[in-house]
């Protein structure tokens, strides 16, 4: 019997309704108070002055492993996200092979439980191959441990097909993650289409790829009465199409990664390779209809969209330069900045990133319930600190904020009871 | 005091007074060219490597030119027979090539930015951008206004009116931020489907017409059209209506007025976006550009090299 106390933090509990200075109390690996408990701890952390929350949930990561372990593995991920106060994780299925059979599914989880620093739960291929043909096996790799379905960094672009993985998926409950891009309109893009692609002399992706596909989507989760999710959304006409599918009353619900309600196109001006990712970063226009999104509730839920590569997929030229920035270390102190200018409330943010998509997606995490598995971050919300690509625990470096100056640090991270990250260290 | 350069990435990196240095220099070089005996000893002991990933003609062998009647040793490369073929990355290439200690590096490559790029990794070496995907071509536009020099003087307040391909196009994104830059106005002439997006906030003039744009206009440019490129992207249905609607024939240049010189960066397909008459008339200045493009370049490569006309040793 061990007891943990965190004393003296300010608790944000979305999941039940908390938002209070309260120590919070937890033995063997579970929460078993919130406020007073008789008994002497173990062990105390000092959170004064910082606030304590659930273990953030990031329901949209690339983990490259299986295939691309030179690129990020689950122990570096795992590692990367406790560093980012993430306690638990969804990884895409375009790993090499993909995601689109169940033993891949239980290899990844055992890993991660092996590793045992940060949940991960697979989300499941929608086609075999990620080909956008033939539906997987949906009911196996939900019993093997999937939590949804995508073929994100490819969209389904065929209307049949998607319509048929919306009637299969929702028939047994699933929930469809689109990574929403019509690719006859975006083929050999790179950046978002508009005045700086063309400064620039590069080939860009129009907002209406974006647009056309969510549009599209939502008749058939209309007809097909299904469960339909926007990953990663940036543009100001997605956001208006969910917000009115939502208003109809469809089981559409959609993410945004800290890069599109933080960062404009203008980004990219110099050719700046780590300013590129899929769908791009778009006009100032878009940005502010996504922070709209995230504050009338539109958007529930803030996810990375983490998609670390090694510097030789990047160091090429804007054109040839993969898609992707890593996220897991700057998603807490970028979403801040929502908090500290006044647009969402502490709990409303940390909400969109333990609650919500513990909810979306059936996670038991992203409580501190009583009796919930003990997984908690804690930050310091006004701290300063520097990004420095050199630094990150991931074994990405590509990221936009190398060199900016981040308001919010995680001061530790503890799963399942055990503190795993304290102050820039990681006990393995 | 000029802010010296250090490299020529594109025009959008130039202020005016450095464009005319460098269009000024390019007027003192022509004629070198012209003479009998056509070299001069600004370069001598400097090393030119012209670096080129795309084909090409005019541009490689004016660059090579320029270096060598200035006397610098010129190697020239095309990577598209050589280290990348074999799966040398572009960064590679571009550090083998610096260790050789060159003083200018060429470099035309089908990636827009390239230049940049590697500037971020290659020390003590200038690069000259001969051409970057559809970013910029600033020899090209340098010629061009010193083309225009010769009969115009200055450009302020001439109306350029450019026809084709703009969206494809690294001579019109140039061309477009030298006309703000130098006060003359630009008249870009295509179809939606050959315009780059928000093309109007470079301040220029967008017409779907060639017939409306002519009137006024003190030059035509018309811009090479890449006929592939037209069906393979659905931007034309085919090359006899692209010539119908926007090639320029004799017809059609007369309504811009007697003076209306004739622009192309080359080469031409004739019979396309340009008539062999209009190619051939006394209105073209096309085969001037190609002689300019010669002192323009040498004009870029000694003023990269600290050399400025004379024998600096």
């Amino acid at each position: 019997m061990s007891l943990l106390l965190i004393k003296n933090g300010h608790l944000i509990d979305p999941a039940n309704g908390i938002d209070k200075k309260s120590d919070l109390w937890i033995e063997d690996g579970k929460v078993v108070a919130v406020g007073k408990h008789t008994g002497t701890a173990d062990q105390t952390v000092d959170a004064n002055g910082k606030i304590v929350c659930p273990g953030l949930i990031d329901m949209h990561v690339h983990l490259r492993e299986p295939g691309e372990e030179w690129k990020e593995d689950i122990e570096s991920g795992s590692r990367a996200a406790i560093a980012g106060g993430v306690t638990s994780m969804c990884c895409m299925p375009n790993t090499g092979p993909h995601i689109d059979h169940a033993g891949i599914a239980r290899q990844i989880i055992e890993r991660a439980n092996q590793v045992g620093l940060c949940n991960v739960h697979p989300i499941g291929a929608v086609t075999k191959n990620l080909d956008g043909k033939e539906l997987t096996e949906m009911r196996e790799l939900s019993r093997a441990g999937c939590v949804a379905f995508s073929d994100d960094g490819m969209p389904i672009w065929h209307a049949g097909v998607m319509r048929k993985a919306l009637e299969y998926s929702s028939s047994f409950g699933y929930m469809i993650i689109q990574h929403a891009e019509e690719p006859a309109l975006t083929k050999g893009g790179c950046i978002n289409e508009g005045w700086i692609s063309t400064k620039l002399g590069v080939t860009g992706m129009p907002v209406e790829g974006e647009d056309s596909m969510i549009a599209r989507d939502i008749m058939l989760t209309r007809r097909a009465n299904a469960f339909y999710h926007v990953a990663h959304i940036s543009s100001k006409g997605g956001v208006a199409l969910v917000r009115a599918a939502q208003a109809e009353g469809l089981s559409v619900t959609t993410e945004a990664a800290p890069h599109h309600f933080a960062l404009t196109e203008e980004e990219v001006l110099g050719f700046n390779v780590d300013a590129k990712m899929s769908p791009p970063l778009r006009t100032e226009e878009d940005r502010l209809a996504v922070i709209e999104g995230l504050r009338d509730g539109t958007i529930d839920v803030i996810a990375t969209d983490h998609a670390p590569h090694h510097e030789d997929d990047k160091r090429c030229g804007l054109s040839c330069a993969a898609f992707g920035i890593v996220g897991l270390e700057t998603m807490l102190p970028v979403s801040l900045g929502l908090v500290h200018s006044g647009i969402l409330t502490m709990s409303d943010m940390i909400g969109k990133m333990t609650s919500k998509p513990a909810e979306l997606l059936g996670l038991e995490s992203g409580t501190l319930g009583l009796g919930s598995e003990a997984d908690i971050t804690i930050f310091d919300p006004e701290s300063k600190w520097i990004v420095d690509r050199e630094t990150l625990v991931s074994k990405g470096k590509n990221t936009p904020w190398h060199g900016k100056e981040m308001t919010g640090q995680v001061t530790h991270t503890i799963k399942a009871g055990r503190i795993v990250f304290e102050n820039g260290t990681i006990h393995d | 005091m000029m802010n010296p350069l250090k490299h020529l990435f594109g025009i959008a990196d130039m202020d005016r007074e450095q464009i005319e240095y460098l269009v000024n220099l390019g007027h003192s070089f022509i004629d070198i060219n012209r003479r009998p005996l056509k070299k001069a000893p600004t370069l001598r002991g400097k090393t030119v490597i012209n670096l080129f990933f795309e084909n090409s003609t005019r541009t490689r062998t004016s660059f090579e030119i320029a270096g060598k009647r200035l006397s610098a040793d010129v190697i020239n490369i095309s990577a598209a027979t050589s280290a990348t073929k074999k799966g040398e990355s572009l960064l590679d290439t571009g550090q083998t090539l610096a260790a050789m200690q060159p003083h200018v590096l060429v470099i035309r490559h089908s990636i827009s930015g390239t230049c940049e790029f590697l500037a971020e990794y290659l020390d003590n070496t200038a690069i000259v951008n001969a051409g970057d995907g559809a970013h910029e071509h600033p020899t090209q536009i340098l010629t061009d206004l010193l083309t225009l020099k010769q009969t115009w003087g200055s450009p302020e307040g001439k109306i350029i009116t450019m026809v084709g391909d703009i969206a494809h196009s690294r001579v019109a994104r140039s061309h477009l931020l030298a006309a703000k830059k130098l006060g003359y106005t630009m008249r870009i002439v295509a179809p939606k489907t050959l315009l780059p997006a928000e093309v109007e906030r470079y301040g220029c003039e967008v017409y779907y017409d060639i017939d409306e744009a002519l009137p006024g206009s003190d030059a035509v440019y018309m811009l090479r059209v890449q006929t592939e490129r037209l069906t393979d992207s659905c931007a034309f249905p085919s090359v006899r209506e692209y010539h119908e609607a926007y090639g320029l024939n004799m017809q059609r240049l007369k309504t811009a007025g007697d003076d209306c010189l004739v622009l192309h960066p080359g080469p031409m397909n004739r019979g396309v976006e340009i008539a062999t008459d209009v190619a051939d008339s006394v209105k073209s200045h096309i085969l001037a550009q190609v002689e300019h493009g010669v002192a323009i370049r040498m004009a870029v490569l000694a003023a990269l090299c600290g050399g400025e006309g004379g024998d600096e040793s």
